[in-house]
């Protein structure tokens, strides 16, 4: 058994390249420039970085979804980079993704309870549906959805129910490791600290590796261990958040924070003067 | 006292075809000139619908039940149509939320920045020019004459957001309505961004209205702040007060789910259900009052 389940080394990856519209040839756009990554078991580990960064670049070569032009990444010890599909397939299962936006990843014509039964019949981890509905029916309850949503649509449950259905969609298939990117950032406050709460439970629980892509380094802070600060398609700094929050040591990290309203009054974060009493 | 420059009374309104669902609950608020004002809430707190009502713009459905809405002394409601395009026009302007669909894609930027000028200021096609570039050096905005000939889809984000606020306070108006005016940027543009609006605001006394569901965007920007819930204030005052001795039992739990990157553990306390059903209680009687005058 590897040390760790996710080690990715000097992963490069390109977008385009290929011949352009009247035979021109298109020069690949390098989105990652050599990233070094490894996650550990039972660990979660914060990738942040503004739009355009990689991350979620980074997130989808890690389970496999973009092939790396060089560079390496492992799964549990096992070589993933240019893995046949039918290679593949086995280890889809124990890798799953949440997604941000769950309006658009949850089929609208589908009642959720296919949505999470289907995944389980497909890897084989049911019998049957009845099993299988079993199955979903207890990680329904794990992430505090009701019976009666199985029968619902996506559009007939709030933004937070539907999250909750990402989530259990993810978990049900009791994976190693979950990709969560953005999965917060169109949640009311009170909505965003439920799943985070959830999500901070379920990784206790199963023992779940997870990477958590996020441009809200409050929200890494409440759930990550670790932190990649990604820029530009580059590791800039890395590190266990309590090291990186409080004392960053490179310019774009501290930039980074310090662009995160805190709750607290502070004239000088936005170069005010002091108020008048 | 002087007439405040904007003041909201006892505002209601109701959604829906039987007109039975109330989306405002009696909303008094009041803004001073040169005031930032936070109107706070979570999805369905009205917050929108409220900046929406000031601009005599809500959506077909949400109709107003009773209340004013008095601009310098001036009930609002009280206007025509015609009447209250005259009064707003030069006077309200709006920051919205999306910068990408706020401009017209088939038009130029100094374009879009000059028709204000000459319908509202009488300018010539020279002088309007000559002021839309100004507005863009105003907002920082680097090569100005460049942006001027840009159509929007050259622009970045953070760009056409700067564009929208010169567009804002082109016309020297009295209050400045930004509605969630940075959810759709980075974090780091939404800090200039802010740093922008409040610079603008502050040089030209404007009174602003700014709609967030970031409490932390409120402790930065705003004076003072109402807080919302199902269309109800909750809490309002300073924003100073409001953070540091909140009173009421939702905005203790709001302060609590908020993420904080320096506190590790922060932001996995959701607003306890206990609290939303006080809320739901406190409201259910309002309705229930308003009933027994009704």
């Amino acid at each position: 058994m590897a040390d760790n389940l996710i080690d990715a080394r000097g992963v490069v990856v390109a977008y385009g390249g290929q011949r352009g519209a009247f035979g021109k040839r298109v020069e690949p756009k390098p989105v990652l420039h050599g990233v070094d990554l490894v996650i550990g078991r039972g660990e979660t580990v914060g990738i942040v970085g503004e739009s355009g960064s990689g991350k979620t670049t980074l997130g989808r070569a890690l389970l496999g979804l973009v092939q790396p032009a060089s560079g390496s990444i492992h799964f549990d010890g096992k070589e993933i980079t240019g893995l046949q599909e039918a290679a593949m397939r086995p280890l889809r299962r124990r890798m799953q993704m949440i997604f941000q936006d769950p309006m658009s990843s949850l089929n609208p014509r589908r009642a959720i309870r296919h949505i999470l039964v289907d995944p389980l019949l497909l890897h084989g981890l049911a019998k049957n549906r009845r099993e299988a509905e079993t199955r979903v029916r207890a990680v329904l309850d794990r992430v505090g959805l009701a019976v009666a949503a199985l029968d619902r649509y996506p559009h007939e449950l709030s933004g937070g129910q539907r999250q909750r259905v990402g989530i259990a969609r993810a978990v049900v298939l009791e994976p190693d490791f979950v990709l969560a990117d953005e999965i917060v950032s169109g949640l009311d406050v009170s909505t965003q600290a439920q799943v985070l709460q959830l999500l901070a439970g379920l990784k206790r629980d199963m023992n779940l590796s997870m990477a958590f892509i996020s441009h809200d380094l409050s929200v890494v802070r409440a759930v990550c261990d670790r932190v990649y600060v990604l820029s530009g398609g580059r590791v800039v700094e890395q590190g266990a958040c309590e090291s990186v929050f409080s004392a960053p040591q490179d310019a774009y990290t501290r930039t980074l924070i310090d662009a995160i309203p805190l709750p607290v009054i502070d004239p000088a974060w936005l170069g005010r003067r002091p108020a008048q009493a | 006292m002087t007439v405040p420059l904007l003041a909201v009374s006892h505002l209601n309104a109701v959604v829906g075809r039987a007109g039975n669902a109330p989306v405002l609950r009696d909303v008094s608020l009041t803004i001073a000139r040169g005031e930032v004002h936070g109107l706070v809430g979570e999805s369905g707190a009205g917050k929108s619908t409220i900046a929406k009502a000031i601009l005599g713009i809500l959506p077909h459905g949400i109709r107003i039940t009773g209340g004013s809405i008095a601009l310098e002394g001036e009930d609002l409601l009280t206007f025509d149509a015609v009447t209250l395009r005259q009064k707003l026009g030069p006077a309200v302007s709006l920051i919205p939320q999306d910068p990408q669909t706020a401009l017209n894609p088939g038009r130029r930027i100094e374009a879009q920045l000059t028709d204000g000028l000459r319908l509202w200021k009488g300018m010539s096609a020279k002088d309007a020019h000559a002021r839309a570039l100004q507005l863009l050096e105003e907002v920082q905005m680097r090569e100005p004459a460049r942006v001027m000939r840009s159509f929007p889809h050259e622009l970045s984000g953070g760009m056409r957001q700067r564009v929208l606020i010169a567009a804002a306070f082109a016309l020297e108006p009295k209050l400045v309505i930004a509605d969630e005016p940075t959810t759709a940027l980075d974090v780091t543009v939404q800090k200039q961004i802010l740093r922008l609006i409040r610079s603008m605001q502050e040089r030209h006394g404007t009174g602003v209205v700014f709609v967030t569901h970031d409490l932390g965007v409120v402790a930065q920007i705003c004076d003072r702040a109402t807080l919302l819930y199902m269309g109800k204030v909750m809490e309002q005052g300073n924003v100073s007060d409001l953070l540091n001795k909140p009173r009421h039992a939702y905005t203790k739990a709001l302060m609590e789910a908020c993420p904080r990157y320096d506190q590790p553990g922060r932001g996995l306390a959701p607003v306890p259900e206990e609290v939303f059903a006080a809320c739901r209680a406190e409201i259910a009687a309002f309705d229930q009052a308003g009933a027994g005058h009704g």
